[in-house]
């Protein structure tokens, strides 16, 4: 889907993500990045037109815990707000058609997750069909470890080529100083083989929010927005045995519909939890090397659940801001094996005028 | 703060599930030792078997018997079993197109070690003993040295005794920790004393506190104790018992204002007939035996409060 409205990233932020935040509840670990944004714009709760979150009761284990987190926005007078259990970058999307069909100007989207206090790998087991899948428990890191087989098998990458992914987004991370990860290490053990520890993304707790303005409330509320040429999400058939694994058509279609092929981009942010995945979506991407693929060190570095797709939405955008990037690729993913695959392009304006 | 509080929080849930009439034959075969396919418009065998076509939406009802054997397609070694995988031994798990089959079927391969897996390998379904109508009746799939055998066979789906639901266990452990203004919140509870938290913006005092001012969106950072006492600023009688509750029916549940804090909370009210407690009685905290909460309310003899002193608080 492509605008018929100029909207933009006018601002972003994201917490110093943590393998754990116990003194922390949910909303004690949002609120700053939500005052963040809101001082950047100079904003108040009362002049956003729409709220839009994401995040999963499952990773807490506590029913509707979005709605205690809804308590960091400032709900008073009453406000315009949905939810998506879902990463923030679905948020980011809803929130983005809604400015689109004019029904606002501003919004403000956030996503967060504390994945520490269960066992992420089991907790994600239950987003799977129930009546095949999910009784049987196969793991997030399972999972991901048949798709990097597949591409094994495939000739698509090999375990030297994964570990060089693993090191250049932890490299490029120490220039985050959000990362949890930042820096080269050890590819470790198998955790299931063939991906090692080092081809996974930490399991940790984070949140990130942004705000979307349309048109000229955006150019008044940042120097240079990063406007949303594009944005689209697709998904693939639910059952693993069904798809190529080696092959993800739902994020070459999402970024057919966002545009993303139009012209070249210079910066691309992915969502690939694992190693194997940034291969997936590089090649259905058609991504050169002339491309800066995660310069933030992407969720290798730093995977909040439910916040780390928005992240990269906020990190492409953020590189816009400072004049890094002229036209950026964001991606998300949700689901096992990239299984929901979510595409926008984002581009400052000619820095020349 | 340095002493955290944490305490396990279990999330334990049977789903129970419905079947439509594809997933009700393929599940109930499993229990008969028999695997169902289902073809699509295009003559593709789907194993698993799905009621509608993944690509194009049609509706799929045609099935088929595929066989019990078959070759992976991928595969990952999993040195270290999880709880309720089919396997507590090291094993792969495994994607295998059966033979008969074009799409596969997820599972554990029970092998020696990853040096006896392959992709493209033969395996075949190793039958559990005790079979109930449910992707576990495949205990695990194992090496298999036969040829592929690929007849398809039609099959009318009816069984005896068909299965038309599953139950689906769930078992989830968490560490709970809540936070700071809760935790503040408890650690007062057991010194049965009562803490909120005042808002800088709007200087609302929120008991129990969350951290955060909903109507400011800001923390709430300064501790201000409440109570003991309070008033009843409105009520209901239960007259019906919950199950495992050990308080005899009709009680009075009331939303209560404690003395100093912004909003009401809600407890029990005993210490009076049902029929007598109003709004605007006074009342105060009964600890219960352990000391960790209050019990319930009982009235403390005041006169009762003035409705303008709790009004806003409704």
């Amino acid at each position: 889907m492509t605008a018929h409205r100029d909207v933009a990233i006018v601002a972003f932020a994201q917490t110093r993500h943590r393998a754990r935040t116990e003194e922390l509840s949910e909303v004690e670990m949002l609120m700053p990045v939500l005052h963040e944004v809101l001082a950047r714009t100079g904003l108040k709760t009362s002049d956003i037109g729409f709220t839009c979150s994401g995040s999963s009761d499952y990773l807490a284990g506590r029913p509707f815990s979005f709605t205690m987190a809804l308590d960091g926005v400032g709900a008073w007078p009453p406000i315009a707000e949905s939810h998506v259990e879902q990463d923030g970058a679905w948020a980011l999307y809803e929130a983005w058609v809604k400015i689109l069909t004019g029904e606002a100007d501003t919004a403000l989207v956030y996503g967060y997750g504390k994945s520490s206090p269960g066992p992420l790998r089991d907790v994600l087991t239950r987003q799977l069909d129930p009546y095949y899948l999910a009784p049987l428990w196969p793991d997030s890191v399972a999972l991901a470890a048949l798709q990097a087989q597949a591409l094994l098998d495939a000739g698509d990458t090999d375990e030297r080529d994964l570990a060089a992914i693993a090191a250049r987004n932890r490299d490029n991370a120490t220039a985050n100083p959000f990362a949890q990860l930042p820096g080269a290490r050890p590819q470790g053990d198998y955790v299931v083989r063939p991906l090692r520890t080092g081809d996974c993304a930490p399991v940790g707790d984070g949140a990130a929010a942004v705000i979307l303005a349309a048109g000229d409330t955006a150019r008044a509320l940042c120097d240079r927005p990063a406007w949303i040429r594009g944005m689209d999400h697709r998904v693939e058939p639910h059952a693993l045995g069904v798809r190529d694994l080696t092959d993800s058509p739902s994020t070459r279609l999402a970024a057919t519909r966002a545009g993303a092929f139009d012209r070249p981009v210079d910066t691309a942010e992915l969502h690939a939890p694992f190693t194997a995945q940034e291969v997936v979506l590089r090649k259905a991407l058609s991504l050169g090397d002339d491309v800066r693929i995660n310069p933030s060190g992407g969720p290798l570095a730093a995977n909040p659940v439910m916040a780390a797709g928005l992240i990269r939405l906020g990190e492409a955008a953020a590189r816009i801001h400072r004049g890094a990037s002229d036209r950026a690729l964001a991606h998300a993913t949700s689901g096992p094996c990239l299984q929901q695959n979510l595409v926008a392009v984002l581009e400052g304006e000619p820095r020349d005028r | 703060m340095s002493d955290v509080l944490k305490a396990p929080l279990v999330v334990e849930f049977p789903f129970t599930r419905s079947l439509g009439p594809v997933q009700s034959a393929f599940l109930t075969g499993l229990r008969e030792r028999t695997v169902l396919g289902v073809r699509t418009g295009d003559g593709r065998i789907l194993v698993p078997p799905v009621e509608y076509d993944p690509h194009t939406a049609e509706e799929l009802r045609d099935l088929v018997e595929v066989a019990p054997t078959g070759t992976v397609t991928t595969w990952a070694w999993n040195p270290a079993p999880r709880p309720g995988q089919p396997l507590d031994t090291p094993f792969a798990w495994a994607l295998v197109r059966l033979d008969g089959a074009d799409t596969a079927l997820l599972h554990a391969l029970d092998a020696p070690g990853p040096d006896a897996v392959r992709t493209g390998m033969r395996v075949r379904i190793r039958w559990a003993a005790e079979r109930t109508g449910a992707i576990t009746d495949i205990a695990c799939l194992e090496p298999y040295d036969g040829e592929a055998a690929h007849e398809v066979r039609p099959h009318d789906g009816v069984f005896g005794n068909p299965v038309t639901g599953i139950v689906a266990p769930a078992r989830l452990d968490y560490t709970y920790t809540p936070g700071r203004a809760q935790s503040a919140y408890l650690r007062a509870l057991a010194e049965r004393r009562t803490v909120g938290e005042r808002c800088p913006s709007c200087a609302k005092v929120y008991v129990p506190p969350r951290g955060a001012c909903p109507t400011c969106g800001v923390a709430t950072t300064d501790r201000v104790e409440v109570g003991p006492r309070g008033t009843v600023t409105t009520f209901c009688v239960v007259n019906i018992k919950a199950k495992n509750l050990d308080i005899e029916v009709p009680y009075v549940y009331a939303h209560i204002a404690l003395d100093g804090a912004g909003l009401a909370l809600h407890g029990r009210i005993a210490g009076i007939p049902y029929d007598q407690v109003r709004m605007g009685l006074r009342v105060e905290p009964v600890w219960s035996d352990d000391g960790r909460h209050p019990d319930h309310y009982q009235p403390t003899g005041e006169p009762d409060a003035d409705y303008d002193t709790y009004k806003e608080l409704l």
